[in-house]
């Protein structure tokens, strides 16, 4: 691994002085360390500085409001998922901590890191061997013809087909999260569904944020569908896994009509998916076992399949009505 | 609890130490020994850490690990090495007491923080702590490799509040990999050692 210089200032003010001074392509910031130092063991990723913000209490506070929540980005995803308010009013965003990695990594992953997280798929962590146009842009994408049963159906490109790894994504574009960006050159805020790209043309950018912008805080605007709210996360071993496939619901209903209803997809696209031809068909009908499955297949209807992930369609179909069914439960 | 610095003894690890040493000096290079060859540039984090109770003054490359530092350095190698990903939990201790992946903690996160290593478990008169001694009493391991960190995660378990059911010890120890397979013991020490947790006075 290339040697780096490291500092830990203990405030974002601070951060942002010490990246103010520093315009070096190779300098990146530091949560818990949990994807980038392992993405550096593996010589994907080759910082030349890290500023590591998880000492910066003021990236440290919970604000749990009358009409907003607010997170800071240095919150670990174990303090969010174990707390008390948390779960029981809003559960799926409980969920989508707690099913996701180990409480190891919970104690040291940030909720800002793990919004980076980057994908999974193995050409990409793998050795140059493998032609990654993520990892390399140019190379080829070593996916498209070789093993993809875990990759996505959603939102590929001919350059790219890697699945977006990460579960607390999925809850927060179904309930319309803002996430606050600063940087030496100001502040800004970007709506969740904005936050991820497609990989396109350039599958080596994941997201929108420029080199300097730090993620600094989380919003997410109350609803009363957070209350009936559900994480279903499927995978191939019971915990400890990367999804499947993952839908984050949540729902109102009055009068036996869905009011308001939520639907984000994992394990299944290029980026967090939010369905919104699912939630368009149930508002304003009951939710049965029927319409859940037809939200469901209207979704998967727009599939693209690889060679090895076709089961992905039939799980997804059956994985999202199993959520909706869970989160009418819940009302 | 065999320490490899005593020297009153030579233990598999002091062996191999040694042995290595008179083959070839090559065994602690990419490591952060000590040594001119391999010292740390003079820009080199420090950090000022206290591990198992005592306090050390480190100099240490930025790139370290923790559970290279705690091997390497300090020659605290019950904390094992497995995947060196964060995968599997072998190199699990506590920070300021929370369990993490020591592979994946860089040392310089350490600084003015508290480790607990396997070595630091067992009391001033030398009994087991209980949860070390409910997996002995459980048969909790084969080969025991991922023992030490089975044990360090089990203890967070119980004082996090998440070994309350067969099935949240099941959830919250997942991930601790077994490739012996050696689960159905490993969840009997853990709800035992829960239970001894909770009666004696070693929390």
């Amino acid at each position: 691994m290339r040697d780096f210089s490291y500092g830990s200032p203990d405030s974002a003010n601070a951060v942002l002085a010490r990246r103010a001074a520093d315009e070096a392509p190779g300098l990146r910031y530091l949560g818990g360390g949990t994807t980038l130092f392992d993405l550096m063991k593996l010589n994907v990723e080759a910082p030349t500085a890290l500023i590591d913000v998880t000492r910066c209490q003021d990236l440290r506070t919970i604000d749990l409001g009358r009409s907003e929540w607010r997170f800071g980005a240095g919150m670990t995803m174990s303090e969010i998922a174990d707390h008390e308010r948390v779960r029981s009013e809003f559960p799926a965003l409980s969920e989508s901590l707690w099913k996701a990695a180990s409480q190891q990594i919970r104690n040291m992953a940030t909720l800002g890191g793990n919004l980076l997280q980057r994908t999974r798929c193995a050409y990409f962590r793998g050795t140059p061997a493998y032609p990654c146009n993520k990892r390399e842009p140019g190379t080829g994408c070593s996916a498209l013809e070789g093993a993809n049963r875990g990759h996505a159906l959603f939102g590929g490109s001919p350059q790219c087909v890697a699945t977006y790894p990460g579960d607390l994504a999925i809850a927060l574009i179904a309930f319309d999260a803002v996430v606050d960006l600063r940087s030496p050159r100001g502040a800004r805020s970007v709506p969740f569904g904005e936050l991820h790209r497609e990989p396109g043309d350039t599958p080596h950018l994941d997201t929108q944020l420029a080199p300097d912008e730090l993620i600094v805080a989380i919003r997410i605007p109350r609803s009363p569908a957070m209350k009936a709210s559900v994480y279903h996360k499927v995978r191939d071993r019971e915990s400890y896994a990367f999804a499947l496939v993952s839908a984050a619901v949540g729902l109102q209903m009055a009068a036996g009509q869905v009011i308001d209803v939520r639907i984000g997809l994992g394990g299944v696209a290029t980026r967090p998916w939010r369905a919104v031809a699912a939630e368009r068909h149930l508002r304003g009908r009951a939710l049965t076992r029927e319409s859940a499955r037809q939200a469901a297949e209207l979704v998967f209807a727009d599939a693209r399949p690889l060679p090895h992930n076709r089961f992905k369609v039939a799980l997804g179909i059956d994985t999202l009505t199993d959520a909706l069914m869970q989160s009418k439960e819940r009302l | 609890m065999s320490d490899s610095s005593s020297a009153t003894t030579l233990d598999r690890r002091a062996f191999m130490v040694t042995t290595a040493s008179v083959a070839g000096p090559a065994l602690t290079a990419g490591c952060a020994a000590p040594g001119p060859a391999a010292a740390p540039p003079s820009s080199a984090p420090r950090c000022e850490v206290v591990v198992n109770g005592r306090p050390h003054s480190l100099r240490i490359e930025a790139r370290a690990s923790l559970l290279d530092v705690l091997r390497e350095d300090l020659q605290l190698t019950g904390t094992k090495k497995g995947c060196d990903h964060g995968q599997c939990g072998a190199c699990t201790v506590h920070i300021d007491g929370r369990r993490v992946a020591s592979c994946l903690t860089l040392a310089a996160k350490c600084d003015g923080r508290e480790v607990r290593t396997i070595e630091g478990l067992e009391r001033a008169d030398g009994a087991l702590h209980v949860m070390q001694q409910a997996f002995i009493d459980h048969d909790a391991l084969q080969c025991g490799y991922c023992t030490p960190g089975q044990i360090m995660a089990a203890i967070a378990c119980v004082r996090e509040g998440h070994a309350q059911t067969d099935d949240q010890i099941r959830e919250y120890m997942s991930g601790n990999l077994c490739r012996c397979g050696a689960y159905v013991a490993i969840l009997e020490a853990v709800r035992d050692g829960a239970q001894r947790m909770k009666e004696g006075d070693h929390a």
